[in-house]
C-alpha cells in the first residue's frame, strides 16, 4: 500500500468523493442505506482529513502556497496537475467539505433516483474542491467544468416545478461565464513567455506588466483596448456571473427556488464563492493595473447589489427566493470590499464569503424545514410557528439574524470590515450601502414577524418540532455563526497573511 | 484621597461582571429550562454576583476619590488581529463614570431578575425570558466597560436584539409581534449612522479605542486652527444619532411607547437601567467629538424631546404609556443637559431616574399584576390594597417631579441650572430655548406624574370588582420596589453634589467653570433652584386641583381643547406621518426595484433566451427547407436522372442491341446531316 501514502492530502481531499461516486455507481439501486452510508462516510473523511490540514499541517504564518503538489499532465501543451492550498483557498475548502457532509443528512429526505442523486452529488464535491486547489489553470478550467454539469442535473431532475427552466438558465449562464473564461486562459498561455498554464507565474508574470499581450496582438491592443482590460473584463464577467454581480444574478433566485434544499445549501453556501475566489486568485493579480483602474466600477456594481438585492429581497412573497436575493445582496459587500483593496475591506470580503457561506447555508436549511411539512413557501400563508416549533424557531433567528449582521455573530465581522475598510476610499458609496443595511434588518425582521409570530394558524397547530436529522444539519452552522463572531481569528488568523500576499499582488505600480 | 491600586484580581472581577451574566445566558439557553424551578436561579444568581462584584469595585473606586480617576486594561482579547492600525482588540475602560453605571446597572438589573420571578410566574415561556433578560445585562454592563467603540458597539447591538426579543415575548399578540419589529427597525436607523460615525473616526485616527480618541481630538483641532474639521463634524453627527435612535429621542422616539407590548419587568429593564441609558452614556463618552454647534443640536433634540413627550404622557390613559412618554422626556433632559455642556448633570440624572423609573415601572408592574388592566380610569383607591406599591411609587413620583430632598431634584436641578448657564453666556435666543423648554417640561412632569399617581391609588375604585382582586404582591417583587424606592429618596444626597458633580469634573469635555463663568454658574444655581421647585409645585397643585379636589374637570378641559387634544392624544400623529411616508416610500421602492428586476433584468435575459430560439427556429428553417432542401434536391435530381437511366438499364440481351443499332443508325444520320 506504499503507493496510497505517497499520495498528498490535497488530492485525497478532492477525489475521496470521486471514489465514493465509484462506490456509489456500483451498489445496486435499490440499497438507498449503503448508498447514503458510503455518501456519509466520503464526505465526513474528507472534511476530517481537511480539518487535519486546517490545523495541523498547514502553516497560518505564511502568506505563501503551501502542500504543493505537480505533476506531469498533458507536458505537450505544458500542463501540469498541479495543487496546493493557500490562506485563500483553506478556509473556502474547509467550508465546502463542511456543508457537502452536512447536505448528506439534509438529502435522506429524497426517495427517488437516490444513487443518481449521490453519484452527481459527491462528483459535484470533487470539482468544487478541485477549483479550490488547482494552481494550474487548465486544471482549475477542468474542475470549473467538472462541477457545472452535475450542478445542471442536480437541479433539473430532483427540482421543483420550473426546473428545467431553471436548470438550463443556470447551466446556459455558466457556460457563457466558461466560455470568456477559457479564451483568457488560452490568451494567458499563448502570451506567457515561457507558455504556461501555471497560475502563480502567470500572477507573477502580469505583477511585472510581462502579460501585456505584446505576444498576441500586434502592441497588445484589440480594438483600441489593452490586452489587459480585455482580460479583465473577459475574466471579471466569467467570475461574476458565478457570485453573481448584478445584472447578471437572476439565474440565482430562479435556481435556488428550483433546487432541493441541500442543492440550494451547497449552491449558496460554496458555488457562489467560487466566483470570488476566482476574483481574487485569477482576476485581479492577473490585471492588477485594468483593476485599480476598474475599482470605483467595481464598488459601485458592490453597492447596487447589496441596495437593490435588499430592496428586491423585500419584495419576495417566497421565503426561498427572499433568502435567495439576501445573497446577492450579501455578496455585494464582498465586491466592495475588494474593489477597495484596504487590508480591512479585502479581509472583510473574503471573510464574507465565509461567514454568509455559513449562515446562508443555515437559512436554506431552515426554509427547507418548512416546506417539508407545510409542502409551500409563501411567507404569507404562515404565522405563529415559533409557538408550534420554538426550538426551530431559535435556530432560525441565529440565522437570520447572522445574516442580518448582528454583532457577536458571524456576519457582523465580516460586513464591519469590508464596510469600514471601504469607507477610506469610497466614502459615499458605503453610506449609500448603509441603506441595504437597513433593508436587510427590515425584511428579515418583516420574515420573521409574517411566519414565526402573531397567532397560530389552525392549518399548522399539528406541526412537527424539528427533527434529530435535521438538527445534525443545522446544529454545526448554528455554532460556528456564534464561534465566528467572537472569534474571528479563527479564520483570520489563517488568512490574514495570504491576503497580505494578495495585497501585494495587485498594488499599483 | 487615598492611593489604591488597581491590580490584575481588580480587571479580573470586572471583567467577570458581564461575563458572568454571559455565561448564565449560555446555560440558560441550553440546559436551564431542564433545571429546577427552570433555571430562573441562574440569571438571578449570575446578576447578583455581577452587582456584587460592581458595587464592590466600586467602593474601591470610591476610596480613590480622584475626579481624574481612570484606569485601563488594553488590549485584553483581540477580536480582529493585525498590526496596530488594522487591529481591534477590547479591553477594560474603568473611570468614575464606568464604576457608577456598572455598579447601578447590576444592581437594578439583579432587582428586576428578582422581581420577574414573581411577576412572571408561570409564564409559558418563564426560562427563555430568563435566559434573554439576562443577556441584556450582559449588554449593557459590558458596554459601560468597553473601552473602545466596537465592543461598546457589540454590545449596544446585543441590548437592540434582546429588547426584540423581550418585547416580542407575548409574540402571539400581533401588537407585540408590531412592536418588536418596530423597536429593532427604528433604533437600527439610529445604529448604522453610529457605525458609519465610528468608521470615520477609524478611517481618520486608526483606533477604536475612546482613550486614543479623544487624546487625538486636540491635536486634530490645532491642526485644524482650533476649528472642527468637517469629517469630525459629521462623524460627532452621526455618533450622536445613535444614540437618539437607542435613547429614543425624536424623531425616533416612536419605538418606546410601543415597547410597553413586552412584560413589564422588560420596560423597567429597558427605561431605567439598560438601552435607552446606553444612548445617555454614548453621548457623554463621544462628547469631545461634538462641534460647539453639534451641541446645540444636541442640547435643542433634547430639550424638544422633554417638553414634546411631556405634553403627549399629559393625555394618556394607560398607566405603562405615561410611563413610557415619561422616560422619552426624562432621556430629553439628560441628552439636554450634556449638550449644554453639564455631563456631569445628565449623567447624575441617568443615574437617579435609573433608580425612581425602574421603581415606578415595577410599581406599575405591581399594579399590573393585581388588577389585570392598564387602564387608569378603571383603577383609584388601590393604595389602601396595595400599601408599599402605592408608598413606593409615590417617593419614586415624588422623585422624578423634583420635589427637594428627593433623588431626582438634586439632578434635574443640576441640569436645569446648566442649561440657564449656557443660556446666560451667549445670551441668544437659540441658546435660551433649551432653558425655556427644559422648565416647562419640568412643570408637566410633575403634573403628569401626580396624575397616575391620584388616579391610580387615590380617590374610589372606579371598578369594584378589579379592585376586590387586587392584592399586595409577594415578598420578590415587593422587596426589589423598597430598594429602589430607598434610592429614589437617597440616590441625590448620597452621591449627587459630591460625588457627580465634583468627579464629574474629571469627564472628558467636561469644562469646569472659572472666573465669569463660575460666577454665572453660581447665580445660574439659585435661579434653577427656585424656579424647579416652583415650577414642580405648581405642576403638583395642578393636578391635585384637577384629579384630587376636582375644581376642575379634566373631560371638560378635554373637550374645550378638543382638536388640539386629539392631536396630542393620538402622539401627534408622528406614527401615522412615518406610516405614509417613510414606510410607504420604502415600499414603492421594493416594489419598482422588483418590477426592473423581472421585467428589465430578468426580462432581458429571457429576451436574450427568446432571441436564441427565435434565431435557432430560422436557423430550422432555414436548415431543414434551404440547406436541407438542396441536399435533397441533389438527392432528388440525382434519382430522377436514375430513374430515367433506368429505363435503359433493363439487363436484357435484346434491348442492349436494339439501342445499340438504335443509337448508330442515330449517329450515322447525324454525321450524314452534318455533312
Amino acid at each position: 500500500m506504499g503507493w496510497l501514502s505517497s499520495i498528498d492530502v490535497l488530492t485525497w481531499i478532492v477525489f475521496l468523493p470521486a471514489l465514493g461516486m465509484a462506490a456509489v455507481m456500483l451498489l445496486p439501486s435499490a440499497s438507498k442505506r449503503a448508498i447514503r452510508g458510503v455518501a456519509v462516510l466520503v464526505t465526513v473523511l474528507a472534511f476530517a482529513l481537511n480539518l487535519y490540514v486546517y490545523v495541523a499541517k498547514f502553516d497560518r504564518w505564511s502568506g505563501a502556497m503551501q502542500l504543493v503538489t505537480e505533476a506531469n499532465w498533458i507536458p505537450a501543451f505544458d500542463i501540469f496537475y498541479r495543487v496546493g492550498v493557500d490562506g485563500i483557498s483553506l478556509p473556502l475548502l474547509l467550508l465546502n467539505t463542511l456543508l457537502f457532509a452536512l447536505a448528506v443528512p439534509a438529502s435522506f429526505g429524497i426517495e427517488r433516483g437516490v444513487k443518481g442523486y449521490f453519484a452527481l452529488f459527491l462528483l459535484l464535491e470533487t470539482g468544487v474542491s478541485g477549483v479550490f486547489v488547482s494552481l494550474d489553470f487548465f486544471l482549475f478550467f477542468v474542475f470549473w467544468e467538472v462541477m457545472l454539469l452535475p450542478m445542471y442535473f442536480l437541479i433539473g431532475i430532483w427540482g421543483g416545478p420550473r426546473k428545467e427552466y431553471a436548470a438550463i438558465k443556470f447551466f446556459l449562464y455558466t457556460l457563457v461565464g466558461s466560455v470568456l473564461m477559457l479564451v483568457a486562459m488560452v490568451a494567458c498561455y499563448l502570451d506567457a513567455v515561457p507558455h504556461t498554464f501555471d497560475l502563480l507565474k502567470l500572477q507573477e508574470l502580469a505583477r511585472n506588466g510581462q502579460l501585456d499581450g505584446t505576444r498576441l496582438l500586434h502592441g497588445g491592443i484589440l480594438l483600441g483596448l489593452p490586452f489587459q482590460t480585455w482580460l479583465f473584463a473577459f475574466l471579471f464577467i466569467g467570475f461574476a456571473i458565478k457570485v453573481p454581480v448584478f445584472p447578471f444574478h437572476t439565474w440565482l433566485p430562479d435556481a435556488h427556488v428550483e433546487a432541493p434544499t441541500p442543492i440550494s445549501v451547497i449552491l449558496a453556501g460554496i458555488l457562489l464563492k467560487l466566483g470570488g475566489y476566482g476574483m481574487l486568485r485569477i482576476n485581479f493579480p492577473f490585471a492588477p493595473q485594468a483593476f485599480q483602474d476598474a475599482g470605483t466600477f467595481l464598488a459601485l456594481l458592490g453597492v447596487i447589489n447589496i441596495v437593490y438585492g435588499a430592496f428586491v429581497a423585500m419584495a419576495q412573497t417566497d421565503f426561498k427566493k427572499l433568502v435567495a436575493y439576501s445573497s446577492v445582496s450579501h455578496m455585494g459587500y464582498m465586491l466592495l470590499g475588494f474593489a477597495a483593496g484596504t487590508t480591512w475591506s479585502v479581509n472583510g470580503a473574503m471573510l464574507q464569503m465565509l461567514t454568509h457561506g455559513v449562515s446562508s447555508a443555515m437559512l436554506f436549511l431552515v426554509v427547507g424545514v418548512i416546506y417539508d411539512r407545510a409542502h409551500h413557501r409563501d411567507i404569507a400563508r404562515f404565522g405563529g410557528l415559533s409557538q408550534r416549533m420554538p426550538f426551530y424557531f431559535g435556530l432560525s433567528s441565529l440565522g437570520i439574524f447572522t445574516s442580518l449582521g448582528l454583532p457577536g455573530l458571524a456576519g457582523f465581522v465580516s460586513e464591519a470590515m469590508s464596510l469600514a475598510g471601504s469607507y477610506e476610499k469610497f466614502p459615499t458609496l458605503v453610506v449609500i450601502s448603509v441603506i441595504g443595511v437597513v433593508i436587510t434588518a427590515a425584511f428579515f425582521l418583516w420574515t420573521i414577524q409574517r411566519v414565526f409570530l402573531g397567532p397560530l394558524d389552525e392549518k399548522y397547530a399539528s406541526l412537527p418540532e424539528i427533527s434529530a436529522r435535521e438538527v445534525v444539519s443545522q446544529a454545526p452552522l448554528a455554532v460556528l455563526c456564534v464561534a465566528l463572531g467572537i472569534f474571528p481569528v479563527l479564520v483570520l488568523n489563517w488568512q490574514m497573511p495570504a491576503i497580505e500576499t494578495f495585497l501585494r499582488l495587485i498594488a499599483p505600480k | 484621597m487615598a492611593d489604591i491600586v488597581f491590580d490584575g484580581g481588580d480587571f479580573a472581577r470586572l471583567a467577570a461582571v458581564p461575563l458572568i451574566p454571559l455565561g448564565a445566558f449560555f446555560v440558560q439557553t441550553l440546559v436551564g429550562r431542564f433545571g429546577p424551578r427552570k433555571g430562573d436561579w441562574i440569571p438571578v444568581g449570575a446578576l447578583a454576583i455581577a452587582a456584587a462584584l460592581g458595587i464592590f469595585e466600586f467602593a474601591k473606586c470610591l476610596t480613590v476619590w480622584n475626579p481624574g480617576f481612570r484606569v485601563e486594561w488594553k488590549e485584553a482579547f483581540d477580536w480582529i488581529p493585525g498590526p496596530a492600525e488594522s487591529r481591534a482588540s477590547f479591553g477594560i475602560l474603568y473611570d468614575n463614570l464606568s464604576a457608577t453605571m456598572t455598579a447601578a446597572v447590576g444592581l437594578i438589573a439583579f432587582l428586576i431578575h428578582l422581581f420577574s420571578v414573581g411577576y412572571m410566574h408561570g409564564d409559558r415561556r418563564y426560562a427563555s425570558f430568563f435566559a434573554h433578560l439576562c443577556l441584556f445585562s450582559f449588554g449593557m454592563l459590558g458596554l459601560v466597560l468597553s473601552d473602545n467603540f466596537l465592543s461598546f458597539f457589540a454590545c449596544w447591538e446585543v441590548m437592540g436584539l434582546c429588547s426584540y426579543l423581550l418585547i416580542g415575548h407575548f409574540s402571539e399578540k400581533p401588537s407585540a409581534a408590531a412592536a418588536c419589529k418596530k423597536a429593532f427597525l427604528t433604533t437600527r436607523i439610529g445604529d448604522v449612522c453610529l457605525f458609519l460615525g465610528i468608521a470615520i473616526l477609524w478611517t481618520r485616527l486608526h483606533t477604536f479605542r475612546f482613550t486614543e480618541l479623544w487624546d487625538a481630538v486636540p491635536r486634530v483641532l490645532a491642526e485644524n486652527g482650533g476649528a472642527y474639521p468637517g469629517w469630525l463634524v459629521t462623524a460627532g453627527l452621526l455618533i450622536f444619532a445613535g444614540a437618539v435612535g437607542k435613547s429614543a429621542q425624536f424623531p425616533l422616539h416612536v419605538w418606546l411607547p410601543d415597547a410597553m407590548e413586552g412584560p413589564t419587568p422588560v420596560s423597567a429593564m429597558i427605561h431605567a437601567a439598560t438601552m435607552v441609558a446606553a444612548g445617555v452614556f454614548l453621548t457623554a463618552r463621544a462628547f469631545l467629538f461634538l462641534s460647539p454647534e453639534a451641541r446645540i443640536a444636541v442640547a435643542l433634540v433634547g430639550s424638544f424631546t422633554a417638553i414634546f413627550a411631556a405634553t403627549i404622557g399629559i393625555c394618556q390613559t394607560d398607566i405603562k404609556r405615561v410611563l413610557a412618554y415619561s422616560t422619552v422626556s426624562q432621556l430629553g433632559f439628560m441628552i439636554a443637559g450634556i449638550g449644554v455642556g453639564g455631563i456631569a448633570a445628565g449623567l447624575f440624572h441617568m443615574v437617579t431616574h435609573a433608580a425612581f423609573k425602574a421603581c415606578l415601572f415595577l410599581g406599575s408592574g405591581s399594579v399590573i399584576h393585581a388588577v389585570h388592566t392598564q387602564e387608569m380610569p378603571q383603577m383609584g383607591g388601590l393604595r389602601r390594597r396595595m400599601p408599599i406599591t402605592y408608598g413606593t411609587m409615590l417617593v419614586s413620583t415624588l422623585a422624578i417631579a423634583g420635589v427637594p430632598l428627593f433623588a431626582g431634584f438634586y439632578s434635574k436641578d443640576a441640569i436645569l441650572s446648566s442649561t440657564l448657564v449656557h443660556a446666560m453666556e451667549h445670551g441668544s435666543i437659540l441658546h435660551a430655548l433649551p432653558a425655556i423648554f427644559l422648565f416647562t417640561a419640568a412643570g408637566m412632569t410633575a403634573f403628569y406624574m401626580f396624575r397616575l399617581i391620584l388616579l391610580t391609588f387615590h380617590g374610589e375604585p372606579r371598578d369594584a370588582h378589579k379592585f376586590e382582586h387586587a392584592h399586595e404582591s409577594p415578598w420578590v417583587m415587593t422587596v426589589p420596589l423598597t430598594i429602589l424606592g430607598f434610592f429614589a429618596v437617597t440616590g441625590g444626597w448620597i452621591f449627587g453634589e459630591n460625588w457627580f458633580l465634583e468627579l464629574g469634573k474629571g469627564l472628558p469635555g467636561m469644562v469646569v467653570a472659572e472666573g465669569e463663568a463660575a460666577h454665572h454658574e453660581h447665580e445660574a444655581h439659585g435661579i434653577a433652584m427656585w424656579g424647579s421647585i416652583g415650577v414642580a409645585g405648581a405642576g403638583i397643585l395642578l393636578a391635585f386641583a384637577f384629579y384630587q379636589w376636582r375644581k376642575f374637570s379634566a373631560a371638560a378641559w378635554a373637550e374645550r381643547w378638543g382638536p388640539v387634544h386629539r392631536w396630542v392624544k393620538n402622539k401627534y400623529y408622528v406614527d401615522e406621518f412615518y406610516l405614509a411616508t417613510v414606510v410607504r416610500f420604502v415600499m414603492f421602492l421594493t416594489a419598482v426595484q422588483r418590477w426592473f428586476d423581472v421585467w428589465i433584468v430578468d426580462g432581458l435575459v429571457n429576451l436574450v433566451g427568446g432571441i436564441g430560439r427565435a434565431a435557432a427556429a430560422v436557423s430550422g428553417w432555414f436548415d431543414r427547407w434551404v440547406v436541407d432542401g438542396a441536399v435533397n434536391l441533389v438527392g432528388w435530381l440525382t434519382q430522377l436522372w436514375g430513374g430515367v437511366a433506368r429505363l435503359f438499364q433493363t439487363g436484357r440481351v435484346q434491348t442492349y442491341v436494339a439501342w445499340g443499332v438504335a443509337g448508330a443508325v442515330g449517329a450515322a444520320s447525324v454525321v450524314l446531316w452534318m455533312a
